[in-house]
């Protein structure tokens, strides 16, 4: 939390304040409390550890839509960036273990690359990142669907799965702990001392006042282009846990870049950047599908799920703008 | 300035998430939550009674025609007249597809080029047009193609009431129309070829789901979309066998046909019932990943039914599953062919066409699993004497 701060600033006590993570903290902590009192099931090793394996995409996804939001831009690609994953993935491995490693490789490369492009387009060509990421993902729908004429190909072999369904069995205390786990668990770690690092610093200052880190020397569209790559590498990264834990898929990453928006603002990270931590959109990210699992408890439809995304950006939004006015 | 800027934001992001949704609108069997007593709602309005005892009544029947070659038999013949329609070929031959968007369409798309290549020398011309999932495509196509000179037109159709009429168009206009997989309201076709269809497929899982499992236990019902008479059909009669056995039915559930929509809906059911009983579905193309998310759960797989795709035989023979397959054979798609080329021979053809619908059981499971082929295959493809076998589908 300390990174959006001035390094000059003495030590405050924790308070609530706009971005900081105690609101998500405690919106989380109700969660689980209304999750314990239902299905006090739920709360046991083996089954909690296995919620955090499958949430693990969606919040390595947050993690890369905060760099780009937090730098005042948006990624509506990774959606469609996760579903071309897959796609290719299992054309290209075409089931054969050997190809594995590989194509793993090329997706990482992949995904940068469709960062980079959004990047570019964005921060160069002065289009708006709406737009230039709506392109993307139009773009990669028609091109997926082009290339495999409307239904997916070839297989995913187990070595590629592994990443998403298995876990290291008999741990103690925990029962099993899943690989995507420790997948997150490592890169999260990675995402905050990112944040913490002088680039930390400068993608925040970069989404607070442009003209100003451009004045002070800051390269703003090296910045951005650099947190759209971010997104695009964890965009790759959740359709290697995503496709390993559902297999070949044609809707594998439909409305998660809605998913990812929505956790980062329930994080308390302000649209229009500039504000909040990473630590909060990973919350978000892990708020939000705990509330998505305690409205299956409750036999909420499922189709309620983007009702209650569109809401909670509402409501973000305005609870966000109502103090950006009280400044 | 930046205010606006996010207000701009979340409103273009509202709308974007409505554009981007594939939730189903909760319909009368939409969601478990609106479904009461049984569970299993009211009778959809494909359901005729008379269909689907007929349907039943061929699940026994005996097929005339050669036994090697299924595509070929048909059920409880009743022949049409199709002198008029006599012409010298070769021919121009013209197919409306609804959509290639899922393996099965793959499969069988593939053994009607194949069919077409063995026929060759009577084809001279062979048209395909690819709806891609959109009756408003389709409507266009066929509208496209009555002006391109076929000397037959064979339909897929993409939904059974929206093309109805362009099916009535194209035979106003002359051609030997014939309709196959799924039908049409209207019985201007020459043939509709099927085979015994989504009645029979429906019965024959719920059937063993329901005396398989525990008497009263919970079933979930998982479909891929509604509005398809063959798979309505499916649900109906499924629904019949449900009710009737008096299972707990505690969600019916669109997935679109998607493996990760299919993964995440089972696993909910999982979490929130404890276990399930019997999974039940209306297409076997996402039944690998019904498994996983028993087998990702802890939980022994339940008696449920898939169809003769290889991976979900493949993990059937391997875990040892209690399951079934009826089937929906995608040699259907070698059958158009060979009814056009007789229709224009003006050679007699039976109308309805209904093909054999053999079912995968224990029993008879190695006889269909070929390691050979690639996962998203389908068994019953007829396609082994076809040019191009196996490459071709692999």
């Amino acid at each position: 939390m300390q990174t959006v701060q001035p390094r000059s600033l003495p030590l405050r006590l924790p308070r609530v304040r706009p971005g900081g993570v105690l609101p998500i903290l405690a919106i989380l902590a109700v969660l689980l409390v209304l999750v314990g009192i239902r299905q006090p099931d739920f709360l046991a090793p083996p089954s909690l550890m296995s919620f955090l394996g499958r949430s693990a995409p969606i919040i390595l996804l947050a993690a890369g839509q905060y760099f780009v939001i937090v730098s005042g831009e948006f990624d509506l690609s990774v959606g469609s960036l996760v579903t071309a994953q897959v796609v290719v993935a299992a054309r290209l491995i075409d089931s054969d273990p050997a190809r594995t490693w590989p194509v793993v490789l090329l997706l990482l490369a992949f995904g940068a690359l469709v960062g980079l492009v959004n990047g570019l387009i964005t921060t160069r060509l002065r289009v708006p990142s709406f737009i230039t990421t709506l392109g993307m993902f139009l773009i990669l729908v028609g091109a997926v669907y082009l290339w495999s004429d409307g239904a997916p190909k070839g297989g995913l072999s187990e070595e590629f799965r592994r990443f998403g369904r298995r876990a290291f069995e008999d741990v103690p205390l925990l029962g099993r702990v899943p690989y995507a786990l420790m997948v997150l668990v490592v890169l999260a770690v990675a995402a905050v001392l990112l944040m913490r690092s002088d680039f930390g610093r400068t993608l925040v200052a970069v989404g607070d006042n442009p003209r100003t880190a451009e004045l002070s020397g800051v390269r703003v569209w090296r910045t951005r282009t650099f947190a759209f790559i971010l997104s695009g590498l964890a965009a790759a990264v959740a359709a290697i846990l995503l496709g390993g834990y559902s297999g070949v898929s044609f809707q594998a990453g439909a409305g998660l870049e809605f998913g990812a928006i929505t956790a980062v603002v329930l994080g308390g990270v302000a649209l229009g950047g500039g504000r909040g931590a990473v630590v909060g959109a990973m919350l978000g990210a892990l708020t939000l599908e705990l509330l998505f699992a305690l409205m299956n408890f409750y036999g909420v439809s499922g189709a309620l799920r983007s009702t209650v995304q569109g809401g909670i950006i509402l409501l973000a939004v305005a609870v966000s703008a109502t103090r950006s006015s009280s400044r | 300035m930046r205010r606006s800027m996010a207000a701009i934001a979340a409103v273009t992001l509202l709308s974007l998430a409505a554009c981007a949704t594939d939730e189903p609108a909760a319909g009368p069997s939409g969601s478990a939550s609106t479904a009461a007593g049984s569970g299993t709602g009211d009778q959809s309005k494909f359901f005729v009674q008379a269909d689907y005892d007929a349907e039943l009544g061929l699940l026994d029947a005996a097929p005339t025609g050669p036994a090697d070659k299924p595509w070929e038999q048909v059920l409880n013949p009743t022949m049409v007249d199709t002198a008029k329609f006599k012409k010298n070929g070769p021919h121009k031959i013209c197919f409306s597809n609804a959509a290639l968007n899922n393996p099965w369409r793959q499969v069988g798309f593939k053994t009607m080029q194949a069919e077409v290549e063995a026929q060759k020398s009577r084809i001279k011309e062979f048209v395909h047009v690819d709806a891609e999932g959109k009756d408003q495509k389709q409507i266009a196509d066929i509208n496209d193609l009555l002006g391109k000179g076929c000397d037959a037109l064979i339909v897929s159709p993409n939904t059974t009431a929206t093309l109805t009429p362009a099916v009535e168009a194209a035979c106003k206009a002359g051609l030997p129309v014939v309709v196959f997989d799924r039908g049409v309201n209207t019985k201007c076709p020459v043939t509709f070829i099927n085979p015994i269809g989504g009645y029979g497929f429906g019965h024959v899982g719920a059937e063993f789901v329901s005396q398989k499992m525990k008497p009263g236990g919970k079933v979930l019902a998982l479909r891929i979309l509604p509005g398809v008479d063959v798979l309505e059909t499916r649900w109906s009669a499924a629904k019949v066998a449900f009710d009737k056995a008096k299972v707990d039915v505690v969600g019916v559930e669109f997935t679109d046909g998607d493996p990760a929509k299919t993964k995440k809906i089972v696993d909910d059911y999982i979490q929130r019932y404890g276990t399930i009983d019997g999974v039940w579905m209306d297409a076997g193309a996402v039944a690998v990943a019904a498994v996983e998310a028993f087998q990702d759960a802890g939980k022994p797989v339940p008696p449920m039914n898939g169809e003769d795709q290889l991976d979900f035989l493949k993990i059937w023979k391997d875990k040892k599953l209690t399951a079934i397959a009826p089937t929906y054979p995608t040699y259907q798609w070698r059958t158009p062919i060979i009814a056009a080329l007789r229709i224009l021979d003006g050679q007699q053809v039976s109308n309805p066409w209904k093909l054999p619908q053999p079912t995968v059981t224990q029993d008879n499971l190695d006889q269909y699993l070929d390691p050979g082929m690639p996962p998203l295959h389908y068994a019953m493809c007829g396609c082994t004497d076809l040019p191009g076998y196996p490459q071709r589908w692999k």
